[in-house]
């Protein structure tokens, strides 16, 4: 990008055909991803699924193996990352300790050439209030002013793209809720585009357009917040964003709208219009708090899935809402959330019941739980970092 | 609370190992003041005369003054090339890992008296005569390992993201190096050329035998020690001991101030 | 400090290295040029010059390209004794100094935690003795110690010593004046593995039944392994390499030679160049042997 000049305004971003290899494992398989110019775009994934290296590939800190990175429709594939027009938030903020605040935030303007740097870095620095501590050192701030030093340091060069790499991660829950908000202020400000990574499922949601989940370097289903929990395809998304209770089956015959499905003895009916595969063994899938709880068997009803002769195995209540966990010979475990509208548990362990829904709440996936696998949540990325270095270093003293 | 000694054994010991190390010391800076003629072993009576006419005695200041300019040489050295090295050991991936890891462990393997013996070989066969330079060659040489660890431990405890921030914020490869990973591995040269300096201003075995005929000041000490060390050179010693001292004193004080002021949050 | 030179550096977490084998290249050349030219030719220079045989009607100390192995036969013979006993001092003074230098380390490391001023000037106390000549250390002993001095004159006053005791040109005076001037060599990396040591292990140790003698054997002692193999080593191989303390100037005696004084009068006195050489090819090839099983056996194999 030329110097001494800003973005007009954000810019898209466009992934085509991206792999990324390191030595002795893929970390990114074929990615495509177009993210809208002014959109707040969040890359939700599981640690080790790849989304921190698409970051670093669009930062320009990593190469692609194959590929072309497109910002604002021109390819900066080859381009060394203080060519870019895209600045970074980084995860443990990367502030520079040898350097006052006003300095860190000035940083990239001088390296720019830019004038009025000084003047500048103040307005950036009142924009995330925190002017009055400029002539501080990073590491005499909290774990909240350094993160909003990271971001004004980072927006005050008006980039194009932003990228924020888990930039709340380091902080505790309620700084994280207020931080969330900010942000979402300020780019609804400033008008950038931001690409954010997390792998915090609340973050993604409450602060995104557009969420794209990601899994083993590749994505598995992209969309609207709302729309990825609501309708979700893989079965990966169903149990990563929120919880669900899947059941596997043949689809029978059924009416032309509809796939019915024999569980355990039990008719389980969805929309054709909700389902991504209409033959064969089916997935389907229902969010807990949709379901309601009965203590005796309901009427007959077309537009109601019913599971009759469970059994109360668990009920565990978080203030909000109670969890019971409903066992039913057969089909498995169900769990099931219900407002705590009156004081106690409607129900208690050991109770039979029955449980229903709306067909028009349940969903249909593409693939089968077994097929998605489970994921090891408590893989940090720290972990994954050192194991790769280490099979790299293997590999190259093998070499 | 009643007094325990078993709970007292170790910090008395401790007192008494320190003053056992320091029992030399004193020795040496009481000894600079003995009203010494020729040899400086009997004491003979308190005088300041030692410490004003210091290059009075014949060779203690000229070796100290060539101990000084070795010891600067080599340090800047043995600091740049060890620097670079560092770096490149911690932050780049090359072949060869394992035999340039074992090239630079090597030499603090080896015996002094085997360098030393062996530089003096080399030099021999070359036809290469023995001097300041080839002092020199041989300090950088035994720094060079020493500056390597040192800085490699500050290399890795650095974050690379802050240098990919650098890089991120517009910054060249020069400037980030000049503005980023310079300033913040500053600590780890200047301890490594502190080490280096005080490794090169004591050293002894190897100056010995690739020397020649110029005199550093252990040399001087050694040469000496058969017919009796004048008095001066232990005024030179002990003026480098309380400097040195209070160098290490003075930057303790300031890291320590600083790390306060730093501790302390504001909001 | 380098005083962790031999310690394991075992880095938590970083980032994995960046490509870019050329600049590696870059950085690292001159090092290695200055390795091989000053570190690795003169080894070579040493193998060759410790093979070389007398010059045929040559002034001394004029040798000749051979291949005499016998010359390394000769030196065996000759200065058998001298190797078992350098070694041998070496191993007792490094065991010597460790002993004396653990506690100091623990105190510094550990006990004192709370105070961090008692911690920082004992820390400079240890330090102290690198900031004077060692050599004029080594004769300060040596007139502490001198036959007529006060010192040994109230010793023997005091029937500690017997009236015929000599402390200087003793095997004794050899070992004390190594162990002296190695302290501060093992006590800096031990201090420094146990300055990391986290006393809540040693909390948990004592919580799980364990009595203090058995928390310091099972939990402090292993923790601290790291420090004390880089202590040693950085004890061992200088003290079997050295001849200031066994010179006869300082604290040995003509009974008390070392290896290196072997070398060191060889080559600068009596110029017998290839003696001196062969002598140093075998210092350096035992020293290597004992370290590489040492380090393996240590379980520290990530040096440096």
């Amino acid at each position: 990008m030329a110097t001494g000049t800003f973005a007009e305004s954000g810019a898209d971003l466009e992934l085509v055909g991206i792999t990324k290899r390191f030595p002795g494992f893929t970390a990114i398989e074929n990615l495509d991803l177009y993210i809208p110019a002014g959109s707040f775009f969040a890359l939700l994934g599981p640690s080790g699924c790849g989304k921190t290296t698409t970051l670093r590939l669009v930062a320009g800190l990593e190469d692609p193996t194959e590929g072309k990175i497109l910002v604002g429709g021109k390819d900066v594939t080859n381009t060394k990352p203080y060519q870019r027009p895209v600045n970074t938030v980084f995860q443990s903020y990367a502030l520079f300790p040898h350097m006052t605040v006003l300095e860190n935030v000035a940083f990239g303007l001088h390296r720019r050439g830019i004038k009025d740097a000084v003047a500048k870095a103040h307005e950036a620095l009142l924009l995330v209030e925190l002017d009055h501590v400029s002539n501080r050192k990073p590491q005499q701030l909290s774990g909240g002013q350094q993160q909003r030093v990271a971001l004004a340091r980072a927006i005050v060069n008006r980039p194009a793209l932003l990228l924020l790499d888990e930039p709340l991660g380091a902080l505790d829950l309620k700084l994280r809720r207020q931080m969330q908000l900010e942000l979402k202020a300020i780019q609804t400000e400033v008008g950038l585009t931001f690409l954010h990574v997390t792998h915090d499922q609340e973050e993604a949601m409450t602060m995104a357009d557009t969420v794209a989940v990601m899994n083993k370097g590749h994505i598995e289903q992209m969309g609207a917040p709302q729309e990825l929990y609501e309708m979700p395809r893989t079965a990966f998304v169903a149990s990563f964003l929120g919880q669900s209770n899947l059941f596997t089956g043949e689809v029978s015959a059924g009416p032309a709208d509809s796939l019915s499905l024999e569980i355990g003895g039990n008719r389980i009916v969805v929309p054709r219009s909700r389902a991504a595969r209409h033959t064969g063994k089916v997935t389907l899938g229902v969010r807990p708090e949709k379901l309601t709880l009965h203590t005796e068997a309901p009427a007959h009803d077309a537009t109601r899935n019913v599971l009759n002769g469970g059994t109360v195995k668990d009920v565990s209540s978080s203030g909000v809402s109670t969890q019971y966990i409903v066992s039913f010979p057969n089909v498995g475990d169900i769990v099931v959330f219900a407002q705590n509208m009156v004081f106690g548990p409607v129900v208690h362990e050991g109770a039979s019941v029955s449980v229903s829904w709306n067909i028009e709440r349940g969903f249909g996936l593409e693939d089968h739980p077994e097929e998605a696998g489970k994921f090891v949540p408590d893989d940090s990325t720290a972990s994954i970092a050192v194991a790769q270095r280490k099979a790299l270093f293997a590999e190259l003293e093998g070499a | 609370m009643r007094f325990s000694f078993g709970k007292a054994l170790l910090p008395i010991y401790t007192v008494l190992a320190l003053v056992f190390l320091l029992i030399p010391i004193g020795y040496t800076f009481v000894f600079s003041f003995n009203a010494s003629d020729k040899s400086n072993i009997v004491w003979r009576g308190f005088t300041f005369e030692n410490w004003t006419t210091v290059c009075n005695a014949q060779g203690v200041c000229d070796s100290f003054v060539n101990s000084i300019i070795i010891g600067v040489v080599a340090t800047a050295l043995a600091t740049a090339i060890g620097t670079a090295m560092a770096i490149a050991l911690v932050r780049y991936r090359f072949r060869f890992r394992g035999p340039v890891t074992l090239l630079l462990f090597l030499p603090m393997a080896t015996p002094e008296v085997v360098m030393g013996a062996g530089l003096a070989s080399q030099f021999l066969t070359a036809g290469v005569e023995k001097g300041m330079v080839t002092i020199i060659i041989a300090h950088t040489l035994f720094c060079l390992s020493f500056v390597v660890v040192t800085v490699k431990a500050r290399v890795s405890s650095l974050d690379p993201a802050l240098e990919e921030a650098g890089r991120d914020l517009y910054g060249s490869p020069a400037q980030v190096f000049w503005r980023i990973t310079f300033p913040l591995l500053l600590p780890g040269i200047m301890a490594a050329a502190l080490l280096s300096f005080a490794l090169s201003f004591d050293d002894f075995i190897i100056t010995y035998f690739n020397s020649g005929s110029v005199y550093t000041f252990p040399k001087f000490v050694y040469i000496s020690a058969a017919r009796g060390i004048p008095a001066q050179a232990n005024v030179i010693a002990s003026a480098v001991f309380f400097l040195a001292l209070a160098i290490v004193i003075v930057s303790q004080v300031f890291a320590s101030r600083k790390a306060k002021k730093l501790a302390a949050p504001i909001s | 400090m380098a005083f962790a030179a031999f310690a394991s550096s075992a880095q938590a977490v970083d980032a994995a290295p960046r490509k870019s084998s050329k600049v590696a290249l870059v950085l690292l050349a001159p090092g290695l040029a200055y390795l091989a030219l000053f570190f690795l030719t003169p080894l070579i220079a040493l193998i060759l010059t410790s093979l070389q045989a007398p010059a045929l009607y040559g002034d001394m100390g004029e040798f000749v390209y051979a291949f005499r192995w016998e010359n390394y036969v000769s030196v065996v013979n000759e200065y058998g004794d001298t190797f078992l006993r350098s070694f041998g001092y070496a191993l007792i003074a490094t065991v010597a100094a460790l002993l004396v230098s653990y506690p100091i380390a623990y105190f510094i490391g550990v006990w004192a935690r709370k105070w961090p001023v008692v911690q920082a000037v004992a820390l400079i106390l240890v330090i102290a003795p690198f900031f004077i000549s060692f050599l004029l250390r080594t004769l300060a002993w040596k007139q502490i110690f001198s036959d007529d001095s006060w010192t040994m004159e109230t010793l023997k006053a005091l029937s500690i010593l017997g009236p015929d005791a000599h402390f200087t040109g003793t095997p004794f005076a050899v070992i004390f004046g190594l162990t002296y001037n190695f302290i501060p060599f093992m006590t800096l990396p031990i201090y420094t593995t146990l300055e990391r040591l986290d006393t809540r292990y040693l909390e948990a140790s004592g919580d799980l039944y364990a009595r203090p003698s058995t928390t310091f054997f099972k939990v402090t002692l292993p923790l601290s392994m790291p420090g004390i193999v880089s202590g040693t080593l950085l004890t061992f191989i200088p003290a079997s390499g050295d001849y200031i303390n066994a010179s006869g100037d300082f604290l040995g005696g003509p009974g008390t030679q070392m290896v290196g004084n072997a070398i060191q009068s060889n080559f600068l006195v009596i110029l017998q160049y290839p003696a001196a050489a062969a002598l140093s090819i075998m210092l350096m090839a035992v020293i290597l042997v004992i370290v590489a099983i040492y380090v393996k056996r240590s379980g520290t194999e990530d040096l440096i």
